[in-house]
């Protein structure tokens, strides 16, 4: 048989990616794509410069921005707006806050406070159609999200009104004042997203790789200081050798303690710890660390 | 039998090893859907092939681990691992494919977990719509059901290639060998009969792992696969060069830059066979033709491309190309027409209404149409077609009486039924059955845009079953004989 042997998983995945988003442009008069200046959204991004070459990028990006962010994230969403030419439009937590749209917590996290101006910022731009990068593999009750997935003009997700998908026949009717959020990394998993910035040589924002910083530890995590209220007096700072694997709002985004400098190092230690962190402490630490996760997705997506 | 799950650390080393130092750039991707009968050991198998191929995220496995001790300990539960469905079953929360990963040195596998219950037909469905192979469960101690041979129903209907007939269980049959042979046997000729020529049977535990990863010493009758090795080698694609090259064009790119002040090119993904550079092609519906003059890509242009690739299309004429047109081989026969015959499944809670306006949605392209005739529908419980006369119904049926005796054709949740539906424009229609790619469509309602049906253009299966211009059968399927 005479099959292309160069077409591989990481291929497939491309290019049902770009087909989605290629649909979305086909179907819908006004997207946007979430961008946060993490791996998922920059990814994404990638896809989307590939998908409409030598077009440029026919999507608004929209950052929903906590006030809590790391600096060197900031300057990479500036960079790549500026290089691809791209719109940004800002969902301002502060601004929400300010307005009293949401209240501030006691416990100064704003990841819960993303939901209201991320559904302000899409109904001010009248966005019909939202990129996210949630993968399903990311948790059980992801696992039987849609690649559409149709909102309410509340942002709200109804389990009898979700269709079924079949084939690669995208459904993206919707009313007026509802819309509808994208998954194109529906079915990348988080080493195929590693390996994929990998094969494309794709830069990340410097926090993503190790480097020496100030931190201190509070629920097993490693925070970094900031306005945003840590450390507290009880709470020691010192300095390690750390990477994130997220990047999000300062207050409940942890570190780990790695040495990984370049893509093939964290690959070998996403592998390895996916494998083998059975230990109780780390397990532990694991477990918080997904709920913080799954609270950031709760109000991001 | 392989190592019970919690004394693996050793294999664990092995593991990490080969993840780093595997060639992972060489991995293809196989997309499958399972169906079982409740209590088959479907959970069980799925959460097997996750736990031996090392998928399982280790804060999902230290959870399991910890609900196996709180209910006193033992092997652990493999099936918890993808129980979140479970829950919502007791629940009575509407049940839904669930997808999974798991992967190997060579391959990356998607599986479309289909729960069965009252939404089986739709689930299964929509599942099997993009596997490229379906793994049958059967229990060893019950055999071939009503169910299974539904299962194999809807796997021929939606025409995946490739079958794998687990026989689960064998450990409570003592391993016989006879068993197995006469599950295999029954389910072959079944198989055969709705149209499935690729079915390989594997005699399982998924609850001791025999013969899932590895290799059982219980069945040394044996000399078949384990299931995870033939997933390793079914072919993923179809030989492109076997395959009419077909390409529903997404989006025409101009950019209209200093750059590229002229480039227009048309942005699809291949959904069959081969393009190459000097291909003439013609462009459906218009029927204009052309020639390719380049495949572009981001990454630099192309000699040639195969499916599935997404690729941008350059053609040497000015002809007229939008999205929803379809691209093929010049002097490729395809129909072109206003009239759709074909099969669907249908979805929604609501009935189908004869004479109903939907949108079909085909390829990248969406046209309004009535639907005209339902003529014929599968039981596939007893794989029975019942037949109707074939009434030209939009003036003679009264659209608000959805009573079942009033319009006995209704297809209702779950219904699969043969059909005509009459297009507002001539669109091009490949029979599903040899085109699965660019053969399949929606229907959906104008109204509110839910999808209504699943259909495929064409009607082999219920034409092999139930064949339309033989009159003579007639009477015998009004009665409601099988096959
Ligand atoms: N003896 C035996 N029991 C099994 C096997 N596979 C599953 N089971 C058991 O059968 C029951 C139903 O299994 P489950 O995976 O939940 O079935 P599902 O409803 O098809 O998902 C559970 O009690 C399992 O432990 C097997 O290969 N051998």
């Amino acid at each position: 048989m005479t099959l292309s042997p160069t077409f591989t998983q990481l291929d497939a995945l491309e290019s049902e990616a770009v087909h989605v988003m290629r649909e979305v442009a086909g179907e819908f008069e006004r997207p946007v794509l979430l961008f946060s200046g993490g791996k998922d959204s920059i990814v994404m991004l990638h896809l989307a410069r590939k998908a409409f070459w030598p077009s440029p990028v026919p999507f608004t990006l929209m950052h929903v921005d906590t006030g809590h962010n790391f600096p060197e994230v900031i300057d990479y969403r500036d960079d790549v707006v500026e290089r691809y030419g791209l719109r940004l439009v800002v969902a301002s937590v502060q601004d929400a806050i300010d307005d009293g749209r949401v209240v501030e917590r006691p416990d100064g996290s704003r990841n819960p406070l993303q939901t209201v101006p991320l559904l302000d910022g899409i109904t001010q731009h009248r966005f019909d159609a939202v990129f996210g990068g949630g993968r399903r593999d990311e948790e059980k009750a992801r696992a039987k999200e849609r690649v559409f997935s149709l909102r309410d003009e509340f942002g709200q997700w109804d389990p009898r009104r979700q269709r079924p998908e079949l084939w690669d026949l995208y459904n993206g009717r919707h009313k007026p004042g509802e819309h509808v959020r994208v998954f194109p990394l529906s079915n990348w998993t988080e080493l195929d997203v590693w390996r994929y910035i990998e094969r494309e040589e794709i830069d990340l924002p410097s926090i993503y790789y190790t480097h020496e910083r100030e931190v201190f530890l509070r629920d097993g995590m490693w925070l970094a200081p900031g306005d945003w209220g840590g450390p507290r007096a009880d709470e020691v700072l010192e300095t390690r050798a750390v990477r994130y694997r997220t990047v999000g709002d300062m207050s409940c985004t942890g570190a780990v303690e790695s040495v990984a400098s370049t893509v093939a190092d964290v690959i070998a230690e996403v592998a390895a710890s996916r494998l083998t962190e059975r230990g109780a402490t780390r397990a532990d630490d694991r477990a918080s660390e997904a709920a913080m996760e799954d609270r950031k997705r709760e109000g991001y997506f | 039998m392989t190592t019970a799950p919690g004394t693996t650390d050793l294999a664990d080393e092995t593991v990490v090893a080969s993840e780093r130092t595997a060639d992972h750039t060489q991995r293809d991707l196989l997309r499958l859907a399972t169906a079982g009968s409740v209590d088959d050991g479907k959970s069980t198998l799925i959460g097997r092939l996750l736990y031996d191929t090392k998928s399982v995220l280790a804060d999902q496995l230290a959870a399991v681990e910890r609900a196996t001790a709180a209910r006193g300990g033992g092997a652990v539960d493999l099936a918890l691992l993808t129980d979140g469905l479970r829950s919502e079953r007791e629940q009575g929360i509407t049940i839904d494919v669930a997808y999974r990963y798991f992967s190997t040195a060579t391959r990356a596998f998607v599986l479309a977990d289909t729960p069965g219950h009252v939404q089986y037909t739709r689930n299964m469905v929509t599942g099997a719509s993009t596997a490229e192979l379906a793994i049958v469960l059967v229990d060893a101690r019950k055999g071939v059901l009503e169910q299974t041979r539904r299962h194999a129903t809807i796997t021929a209907l939606l025409g995946v290639p490739h079958v794998v007939l687990a026989v689960n269980k064998m450990d409570l049959v003592g391993f016989d060998e006879a068993t197995f042979r006469s599950i295999a046997d029954e389910f072959a000729a079944y198989a055969a009969q709705v149209g499935l020529d690729d079915v390989v049977a594997v005699p399982l535990s998924a609850l001791d792992g025999d013969n899932v990863v590895e290799r059982s010493a219980r069945t040394p009758w044996y000399d078949g696969p384990t299931l995870l090795e033939h997933l390793e080698v079914v072919p993923v694609l179809r030989d492109p060069g076997t395959e009419a090259f077909r390409f529903p064009v997404q989006v025409v790119i101009r950019p209209r830059t200093s750059e590229h002040p002229d480039y227009r090119g048309y942005a699809g993904k291949i959904a069959s066979g081969v393009v190459r550079v000097g291909d003439e092609v013609t462009v459906l519906p218009s029927g204009k033709s052309s020639v390719v003059t380049g495949i572009d890509t981001f990454d630099g242009p192309l000699d040639e491309a195969h499916a599935p690739r997404s690729v941008t299309l350059r053609l040497a004429d000015d002809v007229d190309v939008a999205r929803g047109d379809l691209v093929v081989p010049t002097g490729a026969q395809v129909t072109v027409a206003q009239e759709l015959r074909g099969t669907v499944c249908w979805l929604a809670e609501r009935r189908s209404v004869l004479g109903q306006r939907v949108l079909v949605r085909i390829g990248t392209r969406t046209v309004r149409a009535l639907l005209r005739e339902v003529d014929a529908r599968l039981d596939v419980d007893g794989l029975v077609v019942e037949r109707f006369t074939g009434v030209d119904t939009l003036h003679a049926v009264d659209a608000t009486d959805t009573s079942s005796d009033a319009a006995p054709s209704a297809l209702g949740l779950n219904a699969i039924g043969r059909v005509t539906l009459r297009l507002a424009d001539a669109v091009p229609l490949d029979d599903y059955a040899e085109h699965r790619r660019t053969g399949g469509f929606l229907l959906v309602d104008p109204a509110d845009g839910s999808t209504l049906a699943a259909g495929m253009v064409g009607a082999t299966l219920l034409d092999r079953l139930a064949p339309q211009d033989d009159p003579a059968d007639e009477a015998d399927w009004l009665a409601g004989a099988g096959i």
